[in-house]
């Protein structure tokens, strides 16, 4: 007995510092957002506590839907091509042969790459005079003037960053959805094979059903990340024109930092927070489950 | 950043070692080849996928050996028509100076590493080898960061850095790189912790050995591949982090290499951006990413199919 009271003290010390690491800077920081979010604080002034008005003033803010909007018609727009995408080149790679796992490994390099670097990249890539992008379309003769891809169309400016975005990640899926691929047992393949099935049968019928928590998850995945997208709208697009372009991380920045709002930066972080929320545990569930 | 458990998902490399999994059972199925024109179009898919894939990296490499005017010119030249590295001599003399962003980075990404090893062993041994009271409800609270996104939380974390003078430094930021990297990397611990055998834990009791003695012992030995890739994602990601320096490092001698990467666009040679020298903070930045990755490859994609990490 006294050796068990022993040895739980003993975990508990060891598991000590990493929980106060999560409680100073996770937790606090969490419940102080809420305290902060209920004051109007500029930083320079003393904060003054107005209660619940930074949530109703977000409600009025179009800033703040137009964000949201582009945020979520960027994930929209990405997700597909991510899971989409991401499992054509799994199945296309997903045997052993030393071309598939050279492709598999050259797919995978953008992914280990910084976000800001290869935004920054795709940046110079897709700007207008100095860009190879417009060098190479003008030269297949797709087009006569060079394109303004950033900061003068939304629209434009949200398809450069999704394909630069789909160059950097597609990789990630598709490891994951190989790993799945991989790991269906070789008889189900063999018998669909004896009952007469085709390649596409099997894709459909076999391969995809099997593989389905995988596609999920990664969907899940791909959502959060497109959620909380910064880095690329912040150095491609830099929001422009005229904000439309500014994600919802994008807008807190604005608003908590440059512009030291700091209790409606904090609302609207508490908002985030809470959008996200729901995908984490939805995804937490499926993860659980699938341990099982 | 998220981490993801992926259901069956054991050791497949991206390169593909062929790993067998439990034996025969696990084999991947070889389908009737397909007719040799179908073999011959995906073949020439796969090498297609990976030209494009390449070729934006070695755009940039070129594009920072092209000679000053060269890199200013437009419409741009595909391919340098002289060498030159006046480009990566700018970057050198740039503001503070390159070697000082490297370092900061480099600073920054080591104690990443260091916090998040000590950390997630300590703690990982704990929660896998002790009896520790409300265990799975403790490990719920240590993976918490999962459900807030950091992102949401950089304004009090700010605050509260600032109360302890903890911004513009760099173990500030490191702080934040931990608290990205805690969760997944406590939990490839857990996992790797629980693996080792039981006797060999008993053995060494019987011996008389201490708690710690044994973590040194019979532990550390045993959970290295964890360490390694532990330390391997903890170093990538606080390498690449960008919103979490850009909020808390706002003097540039304390910029990382991300951050000064972003400000080298404003900075003109010849009246636009200087091209050549961002193409060449890109080149630098990427080198350490790509050589980790291609030297430690199981490493990597054994962290990616346990904890996936974006």
């Amino acid at each position: 007995m006294r050796r068990t009271r022993r040895r739980k003290l003993i975990g508990t010390i060891y598991v000590m510092p990493a929980l106060l690491f999560v409680l100073a800077f996770t937790v606090y920081p969490f419940a102080r957002m809420f305290w902060i979010s209920l004051n109007d604080w500029s930083l320079i002034t003393p904060p003054e506590y107005v209660g619940l008005d930074n949530f109703s003033r977000i409600l009025d803010d179009d800033q703040f839907w137009t964000s949201l909007r582009f945020t979520l018609k960027y994930t929209i727009m990405i997700t597909p091509i991510l899971i989409i995408g991401g499992y054509l080149v799994a199945l296309l790679t997903a045997s052993n042969t030393k071309l598939r796992r050279f492709t598999r490994t050259v797919l995978f390099v953008p992914v280990v790459i910084g976000l800001g670097a290869s935004s920054l990249l795709w940046y110079w890539l897709f700007s207008a005079r100095y860009g190879l992008v417009n060098r190479v379309l003008q030269d297949l003769g797709l087009i006569g003037e060079p394109i303004l891809w950033l900061g003068t169309d939304a629209n434009l400016g949200n398809w450069a960053v999704i394909i630069s975005v789909v160059w950097k990640v597609l990789g990630f899926g598709m490891i994951l959805f190989v790993a799945a691929i991989q790991s269906i047992p070789t008889e189900v393949n063999e018998a669909a094979t004896v009952d007469g099935a085709n390649g596409w049968q099997r894709t459909t019928r076999v391969t995809l059903p099997l593989t389905m928590r995988t596609v999920l998850l990664v969907t899940l995945v791909s959502v959060i990340g497109s959620l909380l997208a910064f880095d690329q709208f912040y150095l491609m697009t830099a929001g422009q024109p005229f904000n439309q372009t500014a994600t919802s991380v994008f807008y807190v920045y604005l608003n908590s930092f440059p512009f030291l709002k700091l209790g409606y930066g904090a609302a609207l972080s508490l908002i985030l927070a809470f959008i996200i929320l729901i995908f984490t545990v939805t995804q937490m569930i499926l993860t659980r489950r699938s341990q099982a | 950043m998220t981490s993801v458990v992926v259901p069956g998902a054991t050791a497949v490399d991206v390169e593909g070692v062929d790993t067998p999994q439990s034996g025969d059972q696990h084999r991947t199925y070889r389908a009737p080849r397909p007719p040799r024109p179908t073999r011959y179009l995906l073949g020439a898919l796969c090498v297609a996928i990976c030209t494009i894939m390449v070729l934006p990296i070695v755009a940039s490499v070129l594009a920072s050996v092209k000679p000053t005017e060269e890199a200013a010119q437009t419409p741009p030249t595909y391919v340098p028509h002289g060498l030159s590295f006046d480009a990566y001599r700018r970057l050198w003399e740039y503001q503070a100076g390159l070697p000082t962003y490297v370092l900061n980075s480099f600073g920054t990404a080591m104690l990443t590493v260091v916090f998040t090893l000590v950390l997630t062993i300590l703690a990982g041994y704990g929660l896998a080898r002790f009896p520790v009271p409300f265990k799975e409800p403790l490990f719920v609270v240590l993976l918490l960061a999962l459900i807030i996104p950091y992102q949401a939380l950089l304004t009090p974390i700010f605050l509260t850095f600032a109360d302890f003078g903890l911004t513009n430094s760099l173990i500030g930021l490191a702080i934040i790189h931990t608290a990205i990297q805690l969760p997944f990397s406590l939990y490839i611990m857990r996992n790797s912790f629980e693996a080792v055998p039981r006797e060999l834990e008993e053995a060494a009791m019987i011996d008389g050995a201490n708690s710690v003695q044994i973590l040194r012992r019979v532990f550390l030995p045993a959970v290295v591949p964890a360490i390694i890739t532990v330390a391997l994602f903890a170093f990538i990601t606080s390498w690449n982090e960008y919103l979490g320096a850009l909020v808390m490092m706002n003097k540039d001698s304390k910029f990382t290499l991300p951050l000064i990467l972003a400000s080298s666009r404003t900075e003109t040679s010849l009246g636009g951006t200087d091209w050549g020298m961002l193409q060449a903070g890109i080149t630098i930045s990427i080198i350490p990413c790509v050589g980790v990755y291609l030297l430690l490859q199981k490493y990597f994609v054994a962290g990616f199919l346990t904890g996936a990490v974006k």
